[in-house]
């Protein structure tokens, strides 16, 4: 039961990054909602590779006795990396829209479609 | 041993960056630059198409001593490096790409002639392509994910380029929004198959699967994640807004970047899952969602008013004809008495369809750009008149709409009809929609013709002149291409299309590749 809570922890966090992009109306709080299941994202990886008493996977001077997986720790950094660039982009887009828009409710972000 | 799989990465990254430092000498030696690397990357991808449909899969392992060597020695029977596994179908998708990169290249020479920060704009260019390139030639779930990203960040910064007083933002950050949430689904799906295979190697993962509930999941989200980034119903909503506000060179190269989404569709369906899962479910499903894709994109084109979206609309149909021609090979994958009877041609004609699509569909928004580069405007209702100056703007347009439509002799009808012989066997219900479609296609255009070339010289487009040259090179080449494989439509399915679907089913072709023989 207790291994299992980090994954109870990913799917409640997705679930309030799901319900943030969903439900809020600002383009902060929904790009803020993206960041949220990035974080659910980087947690699954981790907990994934997580190993009982593991050392870190280092073989020089090896002590002995199990060890976590390095390969997912590697896909959360790639991960954390890639989730920064998008936030940074559309952070820098929601800055324009700011700017031309005066606002950055998606209300009034609508100018598209007409 | 040839190196052409990497150089087709390292081309395109080492022209992306280097391109602000060439853009500091002077806009003439940037945009020479940015030809000879163009020629260079559709140089090598054109080499390696020929290697493998030649000398059959390639597989090129990065960083080891030998690159044909997948698993090393001291390994214990896992490929650990990172791994392009190039069969027919990758090489398909290269040649696509290469030919849409060369296409749009060379109009945005002269399309982008009198705007700002071209430096970035051909570095993102190149990035995109490298996103592409690298996406339809892993053969590995996570490098995947990372060409996905690659490819979403350059796309969404392009969309946005041209800020047009924030709509084009709008659009751009639509893509980027549902480009992020489809890779990070996408990314847990892959940490679901990682804890159970060990692996992220997509032939090794296939040798040892295992259906579980799981993996269920796992499909469940790979396969909506990449339906969002390849624009089909009921994930449809950005599609015309991004490409509308896109440059158009920009909007053609999104098309083959959804292709490349859709190309991940058949190759996590059919190379990796398989007859492991319940092939007929998910291969219905993948019929419903394009049979919605293609009525409801055909019907929302016909009331818009302005161009580019009309267009963004009809690639949503379109994408449908894909979906249903290799959803019907997936349903029936289990059952070879009608796999050879219909199968397999329904899956070559949703192959051929794509290449198709990228060229009728790029070159329809070239021509669109052209419209508007001339004009300054893109609705329907103020244009007018046209056909008395852009005359080769005209006649492309009749080509490639006529291509849309299903026209003989044009390349829409080769791959259409094989769509409809073979999914008429299948479910004629099926192939009648798929006609209407057709139908409801045409008219569309015809009223796009007629409000854009059609009438009087309009006195507001007294001095409108034809494009510059680089612009009708451009779009010429995809012309060219476009009547060509409709007059020779045997020749390329036999030398291109009929070994990428033969290489989608073969999933034990696929495996041993990586694996060895097993």
């Amino acid at each position: 039961m207790i291994e299992e809570i980090p994954y109870l922890a990913v799917v409640l966090i997705a679930g309030i990054g799901i319900a943030t992009i969903l439900l809020k109306k600002n383009l902060i709080k929904m790009i803020m909602g993206l960041a949220i299941i990035e974080g659910a994202a980087n947690l699954f990886l981790v907990t994934l590779g997580y190993r009982e008493g593991g050392i870190a996977p280092i073989f020089t001077n090896n002590p002995g006795g199990e060890m976590v997986l390095p390969t997912v720790q590697a896909m959360t950094l790639t991960n954390i990396v890639i989730g920064f660039a998008t936030s940074a982009l559309l952070l820098a887009f929601a800055i324009m829209i700011y700017r031309r828009y005066g606002s950055v409710e998606t209300k009034n972000i609508r100018r598209l479609r007409e | 041993m040839s190196h052409y799989a990497a150089l087709l990465l390292a081309i395109p990254l080492l022209a992306a960056f280097a391109m602000p430092l060439f853009g500091l000498i002077g806009r003439r030696v940037r945009n020479t630059w940015a030809i000879i690397a163009m020629l260079a990357t559709v140089a090598a991808a054109l080499i390696l198409v020929w290697e493998v449909l030649t000398q059959g899969t390639i597989v090129y392992a990065f960083g080891a001593v030998d690159q044909a060597l997948t698993i090393p020695f001291d390994s214990g029977g896992v490929p650990i490096r990172i791994l392009f596994v190039i069969d027919a179908m990758s090489a398909f998708m290269i040649l696509t790409a290469a030919i849409m990169m060369s296409a749009a290249t060379l109009y945005s020479i002269s399309s982008e002639s009198e705007q700002t920060g071209q430096d970035g704009y051909y570095a993102l260019l190149f990035l995109l392509m490298a996103g592409i390139f690298g996406m339809v030639s892993t053969g590995d779930l996570f490098n995947f994910f990372v060409f996905l990203e690659i490819n979403s960040l350059a796309g969404a910064a392009l969309a946005a380029y041209r800020i047009k007083g924030g709509v084009a933002v709008e659009g751009g950050l639509k893509y980027a929004f549902i480009s992020t949430v489809a890779g990070l689904f996408f990314l847990i799906a892959v940490g679901m198959l990682y804890g159970q295979y060990n692996s992220l190697n997509i032939a090794y993962i296939a040798s040892v699967i295992d259906f579980t509930g799981l993996s269920l999941v796992a499909v469940v989200l790979m396969i909506v994640s990449l339906a969002m980034k390849s624009g089909s119903v009921p994930m449809h909503f950005w599609t015309p807004d991004t490409y509308s506000s896109a440059p158009s060179s920009i909007t053609s190269l999104l098309i083959v970047s959804s292709m490349a989404s859709l190309y991940a569709i058949f190759r996590i369906a059919f190379s990796l899952f398989g007859l492991t899962m319940n092939v007929v479910t998910v291969g219905w499903v993948i019929i419903i969602l394009g049979i919605l894709s293609m009525f409801i994109g055909v019907s929302m084109a016909l009331p818009q008013k302005d161009v580019k979206r009309l267009m963004a609309y009809h690639s949503v149909s379109q994408i449908g004809y894909m979906l249903v021609g290799l959803g019907v090979g997936l349903a029936v994958l289990g059952d070879s008495q009608m796999m050879s009877q219909f199968g397999v041609v329904a899956m070559e004609g949703g192959i051929f369809h794509i290449i198709n699509y990228a060229l009728y569909k790029g070159l329809l928004f070239l021509i669109a750009g052209a419209v508007i580069y001339r004009c300054g405007t893109a609705n329907l209702n103020d244009l007018g008149g046209l056909g008395h100056s852009m005359k080769w703007t005209m006649g492309f347009f009749i080509i490639a709409a006529l291509a849309i439509a299903g026209i003989p002799p044009f390349n829409g009808f080769a791959s259409k009809l094989m769509i409809y012989e073979s999914v008429f066997i299948f479910n004629p219900f099926i192939a009648v929609i798929a006609m209407v479609v057709s139908i409801m296609t045409l008219a569309s255009f015809v009223k796009v013709f007629h409000s854009i070339f059609m009438g009087p010289k309009l006195p507001q487009y007294e001095a409108v002149k034809e494009v510059p040259m680089p612009m009708l090179i451009g779009m010429g080449l995809l012309a060219v291409l476009i009547i060509l494989f409709g007059l020779f439509p045997d020749l390329v399915v036999k030398t291109l299309v009929e070994p990428a679907a033969l290489a989608l089913i073969d999933r034990s072709g696929y495996i041993a590749s990586v694996m060895g023989g097993i």
